[in-house]
């Protein structure tokens, strides 16, 4: 679904600029108006300590988010997503050693997305050479890797070393090492200021996503999405694509994994099931078309951290604790579907159908 | 050699569309599953008692794909199911407030939540021509704040009244579960329906090729709100009788019914895409799903074995039905 491109090619840059950007746009709008609502209702909301927190509270489900996204670009869709970060939770709590040394977890990082990658991988191979739908099999294969994540912890528990906890959900400020920055200093304030789970999505963006973006690859997973026939008549490697985009959603939901075992400190087979339907609400809050070839990962990181802000200013409004699944369940309801919704944008009656 | 006037059980099966054969297969995977079970876990497998308890565990099931496989024909998806299940037997069992005598009050009250649900869904999706995946799986979030509320405000009764429970556990001339002729019923009128009605042929055309179907004539957005609206109710329906299964309603009830749902829709041989599919198979597919658990259940491996089995049995089940059209254009 191109269609923002094939309306008006000859229009001036800057509207076109806007015109293919409208629904990122959108999300941005909704993220920025609930900043701003949150913040007129909690003076604090600006201060470290708080900023950290809500961060951490939203990266596994931002990990989550475009580890969908990668996959829902092409067309596809992954209903595995949440037990990948079910199973990598397990495995990473049940192969950290006991001191918890760097060279350990440097090695359960790797070893662990490289385990998620391969989930990934199996979901592409399966979809692409067994042409089948990609909904069903990663239903078939989240009911197995949830299994294996329940094979390797039968009951919650196993070990996490605090140093790597704290490394990924502190402060930039406070993991620098004195000695390094002066307390009072203007750079040691903002970087107080700064996440290190948001240090870890901008690395992520830049060392993963950009470079896959921009390569011929990034180039074909859109032109899949879009109408994969054409993709395929104008000699785009259609398998090998789609296969690389299900492994970088793999790959994706272990971060989104490794990022939760940070937060929990702790690794449990069946928290992960939640991402998987989540994950979906945010690629389309995001902005990002269910039916592929539109969108991208900024919209989602945009639509992950405006979803969890709704709990938030539901409790800073004072809304009856009672009715918070029903408030924000009608907020998701209602911007989603605005979003989605196919009545707005299009030009005739045939072409809702389309 | 072959006779050409009869042709053999191998030819007739391998000249079949894939929507017959995908019924053959689903049938013989039934068979395969009973063999299977007495050979290697107990000889009990096959007796009476245990397949009737397995019918009426299944009838439950059951009843939720059959609303599922009409949406899935028509390339639609229902995820509301969970909370539609959860509040319409959290309805029903507060307003029969435990009393036979107000039971059908309050499954008239426990449907009415489920077609309310169906006609939003349905509006929506062939109205404002949201896509029906998001479109559930946002109401289904908003149907988990209605429960809330609800369950957090109303005097609540939750325990089901004693006819409802027999409804849902009896078992009547000593091998027919009241549930299991409920899902008969049910199963009778989708058969009909789909097979046998102008709704089904439409709903068929719809999901084939939707504008081909509205430019021959069709009123289409009818067509899916009927569907949604069916399959609202059957989910409710498979709520009322859940909760008289587990004697009283309680929030998350309806959590473990959709994956299997659609896993047994699909393993019965409709196609995920819509348009293609029978009935019987939906009716094989939950059989499938419900004896695999029996199963495992009885050998008692551990849930990880389970899942792992339950998801490479779909897999298998997928590559028997044959791979889609390679992609050329």
């Amino acid at each position: 679904m191109i269609s923002t491109t094939k309306i008006n090619p000859g229009a001036p840059g800057f509207r076109r600029y806007i015109f293919r950007h409208f629904r990122l746009g959108v999300a941005f709008v909704i993220l920025i108006v609930l900043l701003t609502i949150i913040a007129s209702l909690n003076g604090r909301f600006f201060t470290p300590a708080v900023i950290t927190s809500t961060s951490n509270q939203s990266m596994t489900l931002v990990f989550a988010g475009m580890a969908q996204t990668s996959v829902v670009i092409t067309g596809g869709i992954d209903l595995s997503v949440g037990p990948i970060i079910s199973l990598s939770n397990s495995l990473a709590s049940s192969i950290f050693s006991e001191p918890g040394d760097g060279l350990n977890m440097v090695l359960v990082v790797v070893i662990v997305l490289v385990v998620a990658s391969l989930a990934g991988l199996i979901n592409g191979l399966i979809v692409v050479y067994g042409r089948l739908q990609p909904i069903i099999v990663t239903l078939a294969t989240s009911s197995i890797y949830s299994g294996i994540a329940l094979f390797l912890r039968p009951r919650p528990g196993g070990f996490v070393p605090d140093a790597y906890g704290d490394l990924l959900t502190k402060r930039v400020g406070q993991l620098l090492p004195e000695t390094l920055l002066d307390k009072g200093s203007f750079l040691a304030s903002l970087l107080d200021y700064i996440p290190a789970s948001a240090i870890l999505l901008i690395i992520v963006l830049l060392l993963v996503w950009t470079p896959f973006r921009r390569s011929r690859l990034g180039m074909w997973v859109y032109a899949i999405g879009s109408n994969e026939g054409a993709a395929y008549m104008s000699g785009v490697n259609v398998k090998m694509a789609k296969v690389v985009a299900y492994m970088l959603g793999g790959f994706f939901a272990g971060i989104a994994g490794l990022f939760l075992t940070a937060q929990t400190r702790s690794g449990d087979a069946t928290t992960g099931a939640v991402f998987t339907l989540q994950s979906i609400a945010v690629v389309v809050l995001g902005g990002t078309s269910l039916f592929g070839g539109s969108g991208g990962i900024i919209g989602t990181i945009f639509g992950a951290f405006a979803l969890r802000l709704i709990p938030a200013i539901l409790f800073f409004a004072r809304v009856n604790p009672l009715q918070q699944p029903l408030w924000e369940g009608a907020v998701i309801l209602l911007a989603v579907t605005a979003g989605a919704s196919r009545i707005f944008t299009v030009r005739n009656r045939l072409d809702t159908m389309r | 050699m072959e006779n050409t006037q009869r042709p053999s059980l191998w030819n007739r099966f391998s000249n079949m569309d894939r929507e017959n054969r995908s019924v053959v297969i689903s049938y013989s995977m039934i068979v395969v599953l009973l063999i299977l079970g007495t050979v290697l876990i107990t000889p009990n497998f096959i007796s009476p008692t245990f397949l009737t308890q397995q019918l009426r565990l299944a009838s439950f099931l059951g009843i939720v794909a059959a609303g599922q496989m009409a949406v899935i024909l028509t390339g639609n998806i229902d995820l509301s199911i969970p909370w539609t299940i959860t509040l319409s037997a959290v309805v029903a069992t507060s307003i029969a407030a435990g009393q036979d005598d107000r039971l059908l009050l309050g499954a008239a009250a426990g449907i009415g939540v489920g077609i309310v649900v169906g006609l939003i869904n349905g509006f929506g999706v062939a109205y404002l021509r949201i896509p029906a995946m998001v479109l559930t799986l946002g109401l289904n979030a908003v149907l988990k704040g209605v429960t809330v509320v609800y369950t957090g405000t109303a005097p609540q009764f939750q325990t089901t009244p004693e006819l409802l429970s027999a409804a849902a556990t009896e078992v009547i001339f000593g091998f027919l579960p009241i549930a299991v002729i409920i899902w008969t019923l049910v199963s009778l009128m989708q058969y009909f329906i789909l097979s046998r009605s102008g709704l089904g042929r439409k709903t068929y055309a719809v999901g084939n090729n939707e504008i081909a179907a509205y430019l021959s004539g069709v009123k289409t957005p009818r067509v899916l709100v009927m569907v949604f609206v069916l399959s609202g109710a059957l989910n409710a329906l498979a709520g009322l009788l859940l909760a008289g299964n587990a004697g009283r309603s309680f929030n998350e009830m309806g959590d473990p019914f959709l994956l299997p749902a659609i896993a047994a829709v699909v393993v019965g041989g409709t196609s995920i895409l819509g348009g293609s599919g029978k009935y019987v198979g939906t009716i094989a597919g939950v059989i499938i799903v419900r004896l695999l658990d029996g199963a495992l259940n009885i050998v008692q491996v551990p849930p990880a074995a389970k899942d792992i089995t339950f998801g490479l049995v779909i897999l298998a089940m997928l590559f028997l039905y044959g791979r889609g059209e390679k992609v050329r254009e």
